[in-house]
This record gives C-alpha cells, structure tokens and sequence, in this order.
C-alpha cells in the first residue's frame, strides 16, 4: 500500500471556486479560467502515490503550483477538492484534531527559509515538534540531541539558530522534523536557499541519511540537477498539472511528454543553447606538476569519479579515474601518463545542445569543451536537462 | 429654502442620550462599581501612603538606579540620570506627590496591559473582531482626555480610582493595537512550521506568536505607560494626588515657578520610565 496517495486533488484560490471547478472539469486553462471567473487555479486534479521509502520530487518552476501541492498534502492550505490519504486515511475529511495527531506522529515538514524559531536554542528548535505532543522533558531533549546528532549539529545545542549558517541552520530544521521519528518527510524546496556547493554537499547528506533511516520523503523543488539527483521518481509539474511523473532514467531518455519536449522542440528551433552556455568550471590537475595522489586527493574532495588532465597551457590531455589514480598510486607510479585515459567526448564551444544531449547520453563520462585543444569547459547531464527544462534561458540572456 | 431643508431635523438630542446612559450605567452597575471604589481606592491610598512612602527615599533612588543600570544593559547613564532626577524631585518637595502618581501610573499600566493584551490577541485572530474593535479604539484616542474624566467621576466619584479609569480608557489602545500587529508581523514560515509540527492553537500563540511579537507588544507597552502618565497628570483635575495637582494648583493660581518646578518633576519621571521600558522592549528584540 502507498503511504501517500493523492486523488484528484484541486485547489483553487479566490472566489466562484465552484464555478472554476466546473470549467476545469471542461478542459479550460488556467488563464481562461482567471480571466473568466477570478480565481486562480494552483493545483488542478493531480494524483499520485508515494511508496513507503521513496524519494519522490515535485519539480517545476516557480508558480507551477509544486508548493501549494505540498501544503494540501499536510492541510496547511485547504484543498478544494480530492483526497489525501496518509497509511491509508485519508486526511481530507479528517476532523482538526485527528488531523494534528497525523501531523505530530506521521508527517514532518521542512521549509525553504529554515522556518526555525529564533527564540529557541538549536535544541529546542530541534524539540519542537515533541514539545508539541507533550513528551516530557528530558525524553525530548534526548530524542532531539539523537536528531541533531544525526545531521552533525551535536556541538551546536545550545547556540540561536542566528549564530548558525545557512546550511547548518536547515541541518536544524531537518533535525527538527527527524526528532518526531515520521514516517514521511515534506521537503518545500528545503536547499534552494543555500548556495550551490553547501546545496550539493545537503544533497548529498539527505541520500546518505536516507540509506539509514528509509523515510518517505516528498521533495519540492525547481531544480532539475536536484531532482535527478535526489529522485526515485519525478513529477514534473506546469501551471498546477503534474505533466509527467517517472524514473529519472526515464525523464531523461523519454523526455517525450508535452512540456519537456516543447523545450527541446524550442531549442532546436532557433539553437540558442550551445555547449558554452551550459558548461562548468573543470576541475583538473596539471600533468606536469601533479601526480595520481593529488589527482586522487582532489576527486575526493570533489566527490568526483574521475578527473580531468590538463598541460600547463590548459590543453587537455584527457582524464584519469579513480580506480586507476588508487591502482597507480599503490604500485608507485608517480606519473599521471601512465594511467591517462584520452576517449572522453569533446565538443566545441557552439555545438548545440541538440547535438550535445546524444553525445552525452552514450558517454561515461562528462564531456569537455574545447577550443583549439584548449580546455575551457565540462558539461555533466543535469546541466544538459537542466537547459532543456527552461533554465537555460536566462543563460542565453547573461551570455 | 435649504435652511429649511437643513432645519427639518430637528436637534438631535446626543448630549440627553449620552447623559441618560452614563445614569443607566451608573445605576446599574453600582454593585460592580461601588465596590471598587471602596477596596480599590483603599488599596490605591495604602499603596502610595503608607507601603511606598515606608521606603526611605535614599533606598528608593538606589533601587531604581540599580534597576535601570541593569535594564540598560549595565550602562551607567540612566542609572545617574534617576539618582540626580530623583533626588532632585526630593529635593523639591514633591516626594509624596511622586509616589502618588507611581502608583497612578503603575496601577493604570497594569491593568491596560492585562486587558490590552488578550483585546489584541483577539484582533489578531479574528477579522470581525478587527474590524469592530479598530473603530473603536480610535474614537478611545481621539475622545479629547478630559471627556473620560466625567464619567469616571459619576461612577467612581473622586480621587485616585476615577483617575486610573480615566487613564485606562485613554491609554490602552497601543498595546492592544501592537498586540494585533506584532503577532501578524509572526513570518508565514513560522507559523505553518508550529502548524504543521501539529500546534493547536493555544500552543502557537504561546511558543511562537507571543514570544516572537514580544518587542512588537513592548513597544505598545512603552506608550500605553507614557500615555497613563499624561492621564494621571489631567486626572488631578478630578482629585487625583500626585504632581498633577501641584501643576494644577499652580495654574488656578497663575504661579509660573511653582508651575516649572512640578512640571520639570513630571518630565523627570516621563524620562525614567520611557527609557526602562524601552530598553526591555530593545532587550526583547535582540533575542
């Protein structure tokens, strides 16, 4: 049984609901219906189920109706229509107090701006959520120490969360929703906030926690790269529709649905997006100067799989993986030409990224943007799809 | 013609009609407000006469001193400023009067707040009591003072009493309105959080509404004492002790010195009280 399960859920802000409901029912738009009635349509009829255990994204972009959808699953916002059922009760009929009963014990929610309270020490913050269900005092501050332990805050209890940086303060947060011990986690675009290193390095600890704890987790956000990262399944919602839902595997290669092909569709029209707008810093080492140990030391720092060789003059010489940086370091081999691998992809700075999206889909690894031999770029996946699903606009603009 | 049109009405009789009621209340709430006259009134003259005045001054002034050396956050200029203000309120005469208008003012305070406060959590909460309240609290502000200083005597006679229900009426609204506006200031964010951690209402306003709109309400706290202290000094006009009279006195007699004196006694104690109150509200926001 699927431990969340959406039906048919609607919500529609403003008044002549009813009557919005009615012409929703008939197929109409978002926009006629505002335009007809007054009332604005955040979500319209999704439906889906979450099994237990499962990362599941809500992906769109900003007014797509991704954070109203979290907010009707908890009650926060009151749906208009559909059904909620949270281990199969259904939370849309439900009267306030059975329903703050499912919040304390079976939901926890984290938010964008941390949502923390500035008046509390990390630890109450963190034992918020059982001071709420009258847990005594000692069990409470256990359980949250547990919690902010988990998250790597146990030296932190007694410091305001204003003392905190951001990515510690949303530690707090997620310590907070952990100290219930609910059975699902709601994620309101929970990194966007953070810079982008300290976002990946979140990412990365919420997969980790994840492999231990086996929570449902429910995970709103508009960024693709997150979402493929983080998701066993995706839902790519516009204008208040869930437009597709499916692996990330299968997001990628069939990309085939209305609203990620008109993307594609787009591109390839006017090929705006090519390769120089889509790609990364490298990150690399010297041949001349660097040997396997520094090329390993800096994968690990990266938490990359394998890393690119560059002269001194920045051409690339090609890359080096991690198994064979370790292999070569442990028969002393101390230079990188030994293990130097030269198949990686490369792509001139105005490929397209049509072009792009089927050189990176057969390659193993990232692909290298070059001129004239000269590295000046990588390109992963995410930034590929990423592109394709609209971000890559405001690139074309800055460029 | 339209004299005539004007004149068809004629005058309405608004001044019967406010007279007629202030009878009714008076008669018919003589139960409730007889008593208070009485115990509140002996307690009021006990407090001022005989348990402030045991204090010797000296032990006064250094209290208020250490007082607001530590509300100032361990800074000596309020500190100095009360032991010099105070002493020279001694100094001039009006020692007496001082503790009669600290126990007004202190009296009438805590009562705004213990009705302001629950008042503005109401607003809060509620458009409908909002939008009757927010009228309401603007003719209390607008009313000219004395206008309040009738009815208080038909209901309490003179003295100390009608003095602090003067003063409630006029200096209760701030802190009911930054009541209102500090728990809506509470950011969205934080109160879905206490929601959806599953608060009931009680437990959201008590561990998030009120601790975060705490500096908001303290600051309406600052000018609802501010306010009393200005209403005890008219409510000397309706047999209210306290330096109040003595400015009054000076006025009947036209005496300008005496006047200054008393006055200058006032703004002292304006000051002292403005700045400690103020400096919890700041405390309040740096948390």
């Amino acid at each position: 049984m699927p431990i969340i399960e959406v039906k048919n859920l609607t919500k529609v802000f403003g008044k002549n609901t009813k009557q919005a409901i009615q012409l929703l029912d008939k197929g109409l738009k978002k926009e006629e219906i505002l335009k007809e009635t007054g009332a604005t349509v955040g979500v319209n009829r999704a439906s889906f189920s979450v099994e237990e255990g499962e990362i599941f994204v809500i992906m769109g972009l900003s007014g797509s109706g991704k954070s109203t959808l979290v907010r009707l699953i908890n009650r926060l916002i009151e749906p208009t229509q559909g059904n909620i059922y949270i281990d199969g009760e259904d939370l849309s009929t439900m009267n306030k107090a059975s329903l703050r009963n499912v919040r304390r014990e079976k939901l926890s929610m984290v938010f964008q701006n941390f949502g923390l309270f500035p008046h509390r020490t990390v630890l109450e913050n963190a034992a918020f959520g059982l001071e709420i269900q009258k847990v005594d005092k000692t069990k409470r501050k256990e359980k949250a120490k547990e919690a902010l332990e988990l998250v790597g805050l146990g030296n932190y209890l007694d410091q305001y969360p204003g003392q905190l940086s951001g990515g510690m303060q949303q530690r707090v947060g997620l310590a907070r929703a952990l100290a219930n011990d609910p059975k699902v986690l709601l994620m309101d675009e929970a990194f966007s906030a953070l810079d982008p290193l300290i976002r990946k390095g979140m990412q990365d600890e919420l997969i980790e926690l994840q492999s231990k704890m086996k929570k449902t987790i429910l995970f709103i956000t508009h960024d693709l790269d997150e979402a493929l990262r983080l998701g066993d399944r995706i839902a790519l919602m516009k204008d208040g529709n869930i437009v597709q839902i499916g692996t990330p595997e299968e997001i990628l290669v069939n990309p085939a649905n209305d609203y990620v092909e008109k993307f594609v569709e787009d591109i390839d029209k006017s090929k705006v997006l090519t390769a120089q707008h889509i790609m990364k810093r490298p990150e690399t080492v010297q041949i001349e100067k660097h040997g396997p140990r520094v090329a390993l030391e800096r994968m690990r720092e990266e938490g990359l799989s394998s890393i690119l060789i560059t002269d001194k003059n920045k051409n690339l010489q090609g890359y080096v993986t991690a198994d064979d940086a370790l292999a070569a370091r442990k028969k002393d081999i101390s230079h990188l030409k030994e293990v130097l691998k030269t198949d990686i992809p490369k792509v001139e700075k105005d490929t397209a990224l049509h072009d792009i999206f089927s050189i990176i889909y057969d390659s193993t690894t990232p692909v290298a943007v070059v001129e004239d031999g000269k590295l000046l770029g990588i390109i992963v996946r995410g930034a590929v799809i990423a592109a394709l699903a609209g971000e890559g606009e405001v690139t074309v603009e800055n460029v | 013609m339209s004299n005539y049109m004007f004149n068809i009405i004629p005058k309405i009789p608004v001044a019967d009609w406010a007279t007629w009621f202030v009878d009714w209340l008076t008669d018919a709430f003589a139960f409730l407000f007889d008593p208070i006259k009485e115990h509140f009134g002996y307690f009021m003259k006990y407090m001022s006469e005989e348990l402030l005045m045991s204090i010797p001054p000296i032990v006064f002034i250094l209290l208020v001193a250490i007082l607001a050396f530590f509300l100032s956050g361990r800074k000596f200029g309020l500190a100095a400023f009360s032991i010099v203000g105070l002493w020279f309120i001694y100094n001039q005469g009006y020692w007496e009067e001082l503790m009669s208008t600290v126990t007004l003012v202190i009296l009438a305070s805590l009562l705004s707040v213990i009705i302001g406060v629950p008042i503005g959590i109401l607003m809060s909460k509620s458009k409908v009591a909002s939008a009757i309240i927010t009228p309401i609290l603007d003719f209390m502000q607008t009313m000219p003072a004395f206008v309040y200083l009738i009815p208080a005597v038909a209901f309490f006679g003179i003295g100390m009493v009608p003095g602090v229900f003067a003063s409630l009426i006029f200096a209760t609204p701030p802190t009911v309105r930054f009541t209102n506006l500090g728990i809506r200031q509470v950011s969205n964010e934080l109160v879905e959080a206490s929601d959806a951690f599953g608060s009931t209402g009680w437990q959201k306003l008590f561990k998030v509404e009120l601790p975060m709109a705490k500096s908001t309400i303290m600051a309406g706290i600052n000018q609802t004492v501010m306010l009393s202290l200005s209403m005890v000094v008219i409510a000397s006009m309706i047999g209210a002790p306290g330096l109040g009279r003595e400015v009054l006195s000076a006025l009947q007699r036209s005496q300008v010195g005496p006047g200054f004196a008393s006055g200058v006694a006032i703004v002292i104690l304006a000051i002292i009280i403005d700045r400690m109150t103020q400096s919890i509200s700041k405390k309040a926001k740096a948390k």
